[in-house]
C-alpha cells in the first residue's frame, strides 16, 4: 500500500580530500554546537512545475528540513537565513568564505536543483569555511515526491562527515497512536518520519495495538494485537499492508522483537500463570523454546550480532535484568542497583543496554554496559518506559505519561528522545499521544 | 530527676495518643489493607453476594484471604450454573512496565483460575486473558486506584 520504499536514488558521492577541519564532537552533546549555514537550494528556472508540489519554494523548503534536523541534534547550531551573504547559485559554485566567516559560519551548506523529465535531480556541497575547501558533494536522482527524504539524506551525509558517526534522519518511527479518555483508549498503529512529518495510520483502532518493532533490515513490523480478543503477536508488511499473526500458540504472546538478521521474532508465550521466552524462525517457522523457567521471563532484545540476549526476569522476586546466550543457556543476572529494572534494549552498537528502572516512586531511563556496570540514569520522571535506539545508537526515543486526576483528567502520554550523553532531551511532536516508539534503521542504507 | 520522669511520662502518654489517633484515622478510611484494596467501590456482581473481583498487592499474584473467600463464592455459584461459563481477565496498575505488566495480568487471572479448578470448576470452563495496564477500571494516578486496578474479574461469557 505505502510504496515510499520502492525508490531509484541514484548516488554520485565525491569526497574530497581527507584532511579538512572542522569535526564535532558527539560525545560533549549540546554544549559547544556548531554554527552552520545552510543556504537555500537553488532551484534552476529551466525546472518543470509538478503536481501538488510549488518548485520554486522546493529549494527553500528543503533547506528549512536540514536546518531543522541540525538543530534537533542538539550539536548544530543552524544560522538565521537574513544573515546570508551570497545568493544560492553563486554560492553554490563557490563561496566567498572570508564573507560567511563574518557571520560566524564555520560550515556552510549549498546546493541547487533541478526537476526535468519528471525526475527531480539535486546536487549539494558541504564547505569548510575556515579551511575554505569543499569537504564533500553529493549528487542525486528520484521523483520529485520524494523531496523530503532528499532533505533527509543530505542531512545524513552531512552529519556523517562531521561527526564521523552514521547519520539517522532518513529514517522513522512507529509507535502506537493513542486517543479518548483513559480508560477507554482508543490505539492505532501509526508511523511517521523521525522529523514528525508524514503520518500515516497502519491500523484503525478496533482493537488494542502494542509495541510495534521494526525489522531492522525491511519495512516489516512485529507487534501485539487483541484482534477477536486473543492478545498474540502479529507480523505486518507496512508496504503491502498484509498481516499474519506468528505462530500458532495456545495462550499469549507478547513483547515481540526481531532478530538483527531480522530472519526470527523473539517474544514471550504465557500459559497457566508462567511467560517464558521463544523465537520463531519466519522461513521455516520453526518454534524455539528459549527460557523455561516458572518466574515472569519477558522483554527480550537480542544483542546485534545474535549471540547474546538480554531479558527481563523477575525469578529473583522482583523485575531484573538477565543476559543469557541465544540458546537459553548461561544465564546471568546484571542489575544489582537499587530499585527495579526492565524493557532492556540492546545498542544497535553492541556495547550499550537501554533499561528503564523504578525506584521510590520515579521512572528513569538509563544505559549501562552489557555486563550490567557503569549504569548511567538520562532522565527522571514520573512515568517513562520503552527506549528505543537510533539506528546509529546516540539517541534514545521513549514515551512518557503523566499523572492523571479524577476522572483520568490531566493524563497524557508523549514520544521523547534524549541523547545517550543525558543531553538534548526533546519532545517529538505527534498528531496525538503517542507511546511504544520504534526507530527504523536508515531507509537508503 | 522527678521532673525529668515526670516529662518523660508526658511525653509518653502525648505519643500514645498521636500514635491511637493515627490508627483511629487508618482504620476509617482503610479500604487498602498490606497494599491491596477491600473497599468495594468498583466492585460488581456475578449474582446477588457473588462479587465479580479480587484484588493483589503491587507485584503479587497470590491471594488474600479476603480474595479466597470471594473465588469460594464464585464456585459455588458456578457448581449451581452448570452451563455458565467465564473469562477471568488480569489486570495490573500504570506502575510497571507494559509487557511486565501482560505477563502479571497473566499470573493474576490464572492464579484465581487455579483456585476455582480446587473447588472443583472444570478449567475448560473458564479462559483467562491479561490486559496487563490497558484498561485501569480507575484513571486516577493515585495509591487508591492503583489497588483498585490490580485485579482480576470473572465476566460471564455466556
Amino acid at each position: 500500500m505505502i510504496r515510499l520504499f520502492l525508490l531509484n536514488f541514484f548516488f554520485i558521492l565525491s569526497f574530497s580530500k581527507l584532511f579538512a577541519l572542522i569535526e564535532v564532537d558527539i560525545t560533549r552533546g549540546n554544549l559547544d554546537p556548531l554554527p552552520i549555514a545552510v543556504s537555500p537550494l537553488h532551484v534552476d528556472i529551466k525546472s518543470e512545475e509538478t503536481k501538488n508540489l510549488k518548485t520554486k519554494e522546493l529549494g527553500a523548503k528543503i533547506s528549512e528540513i536540514i536546518e531543522n534536523n541540525f538543530k534537533n541534534t542538539g550539536l548544530f547550531n543552524p544560522l538565521k537565513k537574513d544573515a546570508f551573504v551570497q545568493k544560492p547559485d553563486i554560492a553554490h559554485l563557490k563561496p566567498r568564505f572570508e564573507d560567511w566567516r563574518l557571520i560566524k559560519a564555520q560550515a556552510l551548506v549549498t546546493g541547487k536543483l533541478l526537476i526535468t523529465g519528471g525526475k527531480l535531480k539535486v546536487e549539494f556541497r558541504l564547505w569548510d569555511l575556515a579551511a575554505a575547501q569543499e569537504m564533500t558533494a553529493l549528487a542525486f536522482t528520484t521523483t520529485p515526491s520524494n523531496w523530503r527524504r532528499v532533505a533527509h539524506i543530505i542531512s545524513d551525509k552531512i552529519y556523517e562527515r562531521l561527526t564521523g558517526e552514521e547519520g539517522y534522519f532518513d529514517t522513522r518511527i512507529i509507535y502506537v497512536s493513542e486517543t479518548g479518555p483513559k480508560n477507554q483508549r482508543v490505539k492505532k498503529l501509526a508511523i511517521m518520519d523521525q522529523d514528525g512529518e508524514n503520518t500515516k495510520y497502519l491500523t484503525l483502532g478496533n482493537e488494542l495495538v502494542l509495541t510495534p518493532r521494526f525489522n531492522p533490515t525491511s519495512q516489516m513490523v512485529t507487534y501485539m494485537s487483541y484482534f477477536r480478543n486473543m492478545p498474540r503477536v502479529y507480523l505486518l508488511d507496512i508496504e503491502t499492508g498484509t498481516q499474519e499473526i506468528v505462530g500458532n500458540f495456545p495462550g499469549m504472546t507478547f513483547a515481540p522483537r526481531f532478530s538483527p538478521d531480522g530472519k526470527k521474532i523473539i517474544m514471550s508465550f504465557a500459559k497457566d500463570g508462567n511467560s517464558d521466552i521463544y523465537t520463531m524462525n519466519l522461513d521455516t517457522r520453526v518454534v524455539e523454546r528459549i527460557t523455561d523457567h516458572s518466574s515472569i521471563d519477558t522483554s527480550p532484545s537480542f544483542s546485534p550480532d545474535g549471540k547474546f540476549i538480554a531479558f527481563n526476569s523477575d525469578r529473583s522476586g522482583l523485575q531484573q535484568i538477565y543476559v543469557m546466550r541465544s540458546d537459553g543457556s548461561n544465564v546471568k543476572r546484571i542489575t544489582f542497583g537499587k530499585g527495579i529494572y526492565g524493557t532492556p534494549v540492546w545498542s544497535p552498537r553492541g556495547d550499550l543496554i537501554a533499561f528503564t528502572k523504578m525506584h521510590k516512586g520515579k521512572f528513569y531511563i538509563g544505559v549501562m554496559r552489557i555486563d550490567g556496570t557503569g549504569e548511567r540514569l538520562l532522565t527522571e520522571n514520573y512515568y517513562q518506559e520503552a527506549p528505543s535506539w537510533s539506528p546509529n545508537g546516540r539517541v534514545l526515543v521513549f514515551y512518557r505519561e503523566t499523572k492523571a486526576g479524577d476522572k483520568g483528567k490531566g493524563f497524557s502520554a508523549k514520544l521523547w528522545s534524549i541523547d545517550i550523553t543525558g543531553y538534548n532531551e526533546r519532545r517529538l511532536l505527534t498528531k496525538t499521544d503517542a507511546s511504544d516508539p520504534s526507530w527504523s534503521s536508515l531507509l537508503s542504507k | 530527676m522527678t521532673l525529668n520522669t515526670n516529662l518523660k511520662n508526658i511525653l509518653l502518654v502525648v505519643f500514645t495518643t498521636l500514635i491511637l489517633s493515627a490508627c483511629s484515622t487508618a482504620k476509617k478510611s482503610g479500604i487498602i489493607e498490606g497494599d491491596v484494596y477491600t473497599g468495594s467501590e468498583t466492585v460488581e456482581y456475578l449474582a446477588a453476594g457473588v462479587p465479580d473481583r479480587v484484588f493483589f498487592a503491587t507485584n503479587k499474584s497470590s491471594l488474600t484471604t479476603a480474595s479466597r473467600a470471594t473465588l469460594r463464592k464464585q464456585a459455588t455459584f458456578l457448581r449451581k450454573n452448570k452451563n455458565l461459563n467465564v473469562v477471568i481477565e488480569g489486570h495490573a496498575d500504570e506502575r510497571g512496565t507494559r509487557e511486565y505488566n501482560l505477563a502479571l495480568g497473566e499470573r493474576r487471572a490464572n492464579a484465581a483460575r487455579d483456585y476455582l479448578m480446587t473447588y472443583g470448576i472444570s478449567g475448560k470452563r473458564i479462559s483467562v486473558i491479561s490486559y496487563g495496564k490497558e484498561k485501569p477500571v480507575n484513571p486516577k494516578s493515585s495509591p487508591v486506584a492503583w489497588s483498585q486496578n490490580r485485579r482480576s474479574v470473572t465476566v460471564k461469557v455466556n
